[in-house]
């Protein structure tokens, strides 16, 4: 590992001694580093690590407090992303910005300066797509489109502006494997073109198979500088995480009964343009942890919405232990022993602006008998609130604080926690692990398999391919709405699941 | 009773003069709720125009001044709620009803003065042979500016937001502000002028209502039209053209019954009035059905974290 | 250069301060508005304020304080139940005066006989009369998912053209020589809402609005369906992952809301009004609106802004026969509160700081 802050001027983009701060937090501390044009340079970082206050700050989004940038050796202080753009630099952000009514072509041009009417930027739209293998239809309605597509959007309306500097964040989130081998091409043949590519990720194994330099944050500082290649993923993941962490142990069991049974469930989408369930057949035994896998947007949110109780079916569609209860609502389901948490935790698993100690009252009402005859019983609030904080190592001043005032990954235990105490039969997580840091991750992930260890049938829904390989059982992939065949995890390669994810969605190659 | 006084020409005329005040005040609110803002304060923007137009037209003399100074009125009050809403991030829905509170008793205490008092006429629009045509003469061609001018408004928003990059920004922070401050869109600019481009034409309305149709003024003379605008964009699911069918269908249901009333029919002259409210209602249900194409970010509040 | 930065918690602090904060601008305010209008200010101020409570005839004006304070009251606690659930009915007017019709005409349809039950069969009509009317907006809402804002609000209008055609038609009194107007009730023993104590203007209406702020207290501090109506306000999805069924909840909101305002409008017409009559209501409806967000939509607070909101009803009568204060002065000096409250609530969530230039290291 090298630590050289000053590089030589032949850096596109020099940051030095950027800091930015927040009430609380400093995001970024001194952060020194150089980009040069025509190399892939990850920034690699856990989250909270201060790697988008780092680019929103090069993006004109956020100022620094203090420091200064350089961009071909002049002074470059973009004051909104339109100054950015001016000067070359794209991004193609992680949670997209895009605007679902409106169309493709639409999209594009709200993301350029000068844009020249619809029906010219259509044909360049369709133009430039094709020649990177990203083909888009510019006349459709973004919210018609999946994750995948939705991210071609954005980095064609980047590509259209001829960056000298594109900034991804997280980018392969959305995507199967076999779309993130062609969207690797594309960066590759983009770098071979002189653009210089920051590359935001997490993930090792990508950062080592594209990215030729990394940048490596751990609270807000640059820990460290490597060439990918030459490093082991296991020497990144420490000097990223600070420490090193055990997979989380994993013993063979022999699975119980049939503790969940789906047979033939189909639910349309409540929401505007999300996804409808469609014929999904599905069955998980106690002792047994089973992943679910899809890119997202595929009904994820709306299978745990049918599982939870928050979307009624057929009665006979979801069978628990034998017993239908498809018309049951959340309440009525939890009683019964069938406990779930949602992906986002701010807002559904949890109520931002309302103590911890209320925040226990969501799920665990009935089962932990919070509430007598109609009132509250504020003690055993409180006190149930405090042992989750305590198993789970939740770090909060007490079960009075309000939830939003807690970092992800503290909640996200809070609200894990929240539902393994209460020894369910079933319980269905969507997303466990998603924005929250190591240690944080590895804990849930624990918890999850003591869980299905002490004889609970669990269902764990994620995009983390990694994660569902590491603490399933068995693994089936959500696509479009259809689950597929469920198959036993071990045997497993990713290039199997990719497929079973639905393959490349009609990408192809860049045209090189 | 006798219906047979009810002359179809001047039915359809009187129309298009009813159904001006809402048309305006509606297409406003259209702008203002594209951009993803709520504004209820519809009815106290009206009737502050009302009374400000009709002051302003009273003493210069002029109904041109008059609508003018009702614009002003109408955007004076409604910078209250940008302030409110877009500065203060407060809720909009109590903003919204904030400001027809305020506007209602800010308009009875500047018109103390002017009760009773006939406004200078609003001439009509001489369009030559034209207005002599028979029946369209009457029916169109025989009105004041403003009747055209709400509509040409109608048409300028449709064409505006649907072609202009303006137009297309705006839609842009309607749907979602948080994508549009990514971009680098300058989310609480864009709102605020198009929150005083609503006030301003519910002004406009407001002042037609005092000055055209009525024409005197008396205390809470909209009489609901602000509310009845903002039903309008929902009946219009959000579209220019289909806000001027809604208003002329609430024109067309305000006269008839006036005429109704005039002509004798032996009901009730309250259960007639009610009839308008009572449509509203019931264009609401039918229309509520499909609220997809309501803007994404309608009410939310929009604080950039940075 | 002013920065608003979101606070991780809501400030305590500013939750109870703000109103006070919000009264004494609008003061401030006020006061320039009763300047411009060629008045002493601080005389005016202390008319409207300090006259009611402590003035010379405060003997007389004290009772009016509970008397008028009580529809606020009652009013302002049902819509805070669906505020607080993000549930918009803005048409309390309409509820209250159904409230009343219905209400009266019970008691007119047992004139003139005397019996105790007239009175709490009135309470329990009036009661129904606004359930009914707010069922409107409510059923519309979950079954077409009609916006209750419009439709609560359209039927305030119908409200007022019905009150119209009963006191010219079904409810107008028989020996009333023609005049539009019901028979008066304060002359109708058995029906009439008299003071409990003479003199003290503590009338049952003061009652049930004292025990409607008891009662919300409880069920929002204590009761699983209070934590179901500010947990749906303030986390819709979370309150569905919990459990709380949307339209039992709007139902439940906009009935009691709709039930409150119709037993406010009966304590009413059958107390210190007296009679059904064209112009019976006075906007109690919309100013109880101000008073559920002046009093943080907190039963408690709204004890407080009832009264304070009902002070200002009072001194701005004494402003007018005694200044010559036109009545619209006060309406716009109740709006302006709401503004101020409104604006200075940002402080409650958020903090606001000065961003000081950096000296570069």
């Amino acid at each position: 590992m090298r630590s050289d802050h000053n590089r030589v001027p032949a850096d596109l983009l020099t940051l030095t001694d950027l800091s930015k701060a927040y009430p609380g937090v400093l995001a970024n501390d001194g952060v020194s580093m150089g980009i040069r044009a025509g190399e892939v340079h990850a920034l690699l970082g856990e989250n909270g690590a201060g790697k988008s206050t780092l680019v929103k700050m090069i993006y004109g989004l956020v100022k620094p407090d203090s420091g200064h940038m350089a961009l071909d050796g002049q002074p470059y202080a973009p004051a909104e992303p339109r100054a950015a753009r001016a000067a070359g630099v794209a991004m193609v952000f992680q949670h997209f910005s895009l605007f679902e009514a409106m169309s493709v072509a639409e999209n594009v041009a709200l993301g350029m300066e000068r844009p020249p009417r619809l029906r010219d930027l259509a044909a360049r739209i369709r133009a430039v797509s094709e020649s990177y293998g990203l083909p888009l239809d510019p006349g459709r309605i973004i919210g018609d489109l999946s994750a995948g597509e939705r991210q071609r959007v954005e980095i064609v309306r980047c590509l259209l502006q001829d960056p000298r500097l594109l900034i991804m964040d997280e980018p392969t989130s959305v995507l199967t494997p076999q779309e993130v081998e062609i969207l690797f091409q594309t960066l590759r043949k983009l770098r071979d073109e002189g653009v210089a590519i920051l590359y935001i990720s997490h993930k090792l194994h990508e950062i080592r198979a594209l990215c030729d330099t990394a940048t490596i944050l751990r609270r807000g500082r640059v820990v460290g500088t490597c060439r990918p290649a030459e490093t082991s993923a296991r020497e990144m993941a420490e000097t990223m995480v600070g420490a090193a962490f055990a997979a989380p142990a994993r013993l063979a069991g022999t699975p119980g009964d049939v503790a969940l049974d789906l047979s033939g469930l189909s639910v349309a989408s409540p929401a505007a343009f999300g996804t409808s369930l469609r014929n999904i057949h599905l069955s998980v035994r106690k002792g047994e942890i089973l992943g679910i896998g899809g890119v997202a947007g595929n009904g994820q949110d709306e299978l745990l919405a049918a599982l939870s109780g928050e979307l009624r079916t057929p009665a006979d569609a979801i069978r628990l232990q034998g017993r239908p209860i498809g018309r049951l609502g959340p309440a009525a389901r939890r009683r019964l022993g069938l406990l779930s948490a949602p992906e986002e935790r701010l807002g559904h698993a949890a109520a931002p602006e309302m103590s911890l100690s209320e925040n226990t009252l969501l799920s665990a009402a009935q089962r932990e008998g919070l509430v007598a005859r109609g009132f509250l019983r504020r003690e055993r609030m409180r006190a149930f609130a405090s042992r989750i904080i305590e198993r789970f190592d939740v770090r909060t001043p007490g079960p009075d604080t309000a939830a939003r005032a807690l970092s992800g990954g503290n909640l996200q235990k809070f609200v894990i926690g929240r539902e393994v105490l209460q020894r369910p039969e079933v319980l269905v997580v969507n997303q466990p692990t998603w924005g929250v840091d190591a240690a944080a991750a590895a804990a849930i992930r624990q918890a999850l398999i003591d869980l299905a260890a002490k004889g609970a049938a669990v269902i764990c829904i994620s995009q983390d391919l990694d994660e569902l390989m590491e603490i399933s059982d068995r693994l089936g992939v959500l696509n479009e709405g259809r689950l597929s065949d469920i198959r036993d995890a071990a045997s497993l390669t990713p290039e199997e699941i990719g497929l079973m994810m639905g393959g490349a969605h009609g990408m192809e190659v860049a045209h090189v | 009773m006798n219906l047979g006084h009810i002359d179809p020409a001047l039915l359809l005329a009187a129309l298009l003069v009813a159904a001006t005040p809402i048309l305006l005040a509606a297409i406003g609110e259209l702008v203002v709720e594209r951009a993803g803002v709520l504004n209820l304060g519809v009815e106290g923007m009206m009737i502050t125009g009302a009374i400000c137009g009709f002051a302003a037209a009273v003493e210069t003399g002029s109904p041109g001044l008059g609508f003018l100074a009702a614009a002003g009125g109408g955007a004076v009050l409604a910078l209250l709620f940008a302030g409110l809403t877009q500065f203060a991030l407060a809720n909009q829905v109590a903003s919204g009803l904030a400001l027809t509170l305020f506007g209602l008793g800010l308009s009875s205490l500047l018109g103390q003065g002017y009760v009773g008092i006939k406004p200078p006429p609003t001439p009509h629009l001489d369009l030559g042979p034209l207005g002599d045509l028979p029946f369209f003469g009457t029916v169109l061609f025989s009105h004041d500016i403003v009747v055209y001018l709400g509509l040409a408004l109608v048409v300028a928003v449709w064409a505006g937001l649907k072609y202009t990059r303006s137009g297309r920004i705006l839609r842009a922070v309607g749907e979602n502000h948080d994508a549009a401050h990514a971009l680098g869109y300058k989310v609480v600019r864009v709102r605020i002028l198009a929150i005083l481009f609503g006030g301003a034409c519910a002004g406009l309305g407001g002042a037609y209502v005092s000055l055209v149709r009525v024409p005197q003024w008396t205390e809470g003379m909209t009489a609901g039209a602000g509310w009845i605008a903002l039903a309008l964009v929902v009946f219009a699911s959000w579209r220019a053209g289909r806000v001027v069918l809604g208003a002329w269908l609430f024109g067309g249901v305000s006269v008839l019954q006036l005429n109704l009333q005039a002509a004798g029919v032996a009901i009730p002259v309250e259960y007639l009035s009610m009839s308008p409210y009572l449509i509203t209602i019931l264009v609401l249900v039918i229309m509520s059905a499909n609220r997809s194409r309501a803007p994404g970010s309608l009410g939310r509040v929009f604080h950039a974290s940075g | 250069m002013l920065r608003v930065e979101r606070r991780p918690q809501p400030s305590r602090f500013w939750t109870w301060l703000t109103p006070p904060l919000a009264v004494a601008i609008t003061m401030i305010a006020g006061g320039a508005l009763f300047a411009a209008l060629g008045e002493n200010p601080v005389a005016a101020i202390r008319t409207i304020f300090w006259e009611p409570l402590f003035g010379e005839f405060a003997f007389y004006y004290r009772p009016q304080m509970l008397m008028k304070g009580a529809p606020l009251i009652l009013i302002a606690v049902g819509l805070s139940l669906g505020f607080r659930a993000g549930i918009w009915n803005i048409g309390a007017e309409g509820q209250y005066i159904i409230g009343a019709l219905t209400g009266a005409g019970v008691g007119l349809a047992f004139y003139p006989l005397d019996a105790w039950y007239i009175f709490p069969l009135m309470v329990v009509a009036g009661a129904l009369g606004g359930w009914a009317w707010a069922m409107i907006p409510a059923l519309l809402k979950i079954r077409f998912g009609t916006n209750e804002i419009l439709v609560s609000l359209m039927l305030v209008y119908v409200a007022e053209q019905l009150l119209a055609q009963m006191s010219l038609g079904l409810l107008k009194n028989p020996d009333g020589f023609g005049f539009p107007g019901s028979r008066n009730l304060q002359d109708y023993a058995a029906a009439h809402n008299a003071e409990i104590i003479a003199g003290t203007g503590m009338h049952w209406g003061v009652v049930a609005a004292l025990g409607a702020v008891i009662a919300a207290h409880v069920l929002l501090q204590r009761h699983i369906l209070g934590f179901r109506v500010r947990l749906t306000g303030q986390a819709p999805r979370a309150a569905r992952f919990a459990g709380v069924s949307p339209a039992r909840l709007v139902l439940f909101c906009l009935g009691t809301a709709g039930a409150l305002a119709g037993m406010a409008g009966m304590f009413e017409v059958s107390g210190p009004s007296g009679q059904v009559s064209i112009d019976f209501n006075v906007g109690y409806g919309f100013t109880a609106i101000i008073v559920a967000f002046l009093g943080r939509l907190n039963p408690l607070g709204i004890l407080l802004a009832g009264l304070l909101m009902a002070l200002t009803y009072i001194g701005g009568e004494i402003a007018q026969s005694d200044l010559g204060l036109p009545a619209a002065a006060i309406q716009v000096f109740q709006g302006m509160l709401l503004f101020f409250l409104l604006a200075v609530d940002l402080l409650t969530n958020y903090r606001l700081r000065l961003r000081t230039p950096e000296v570069a290291p």
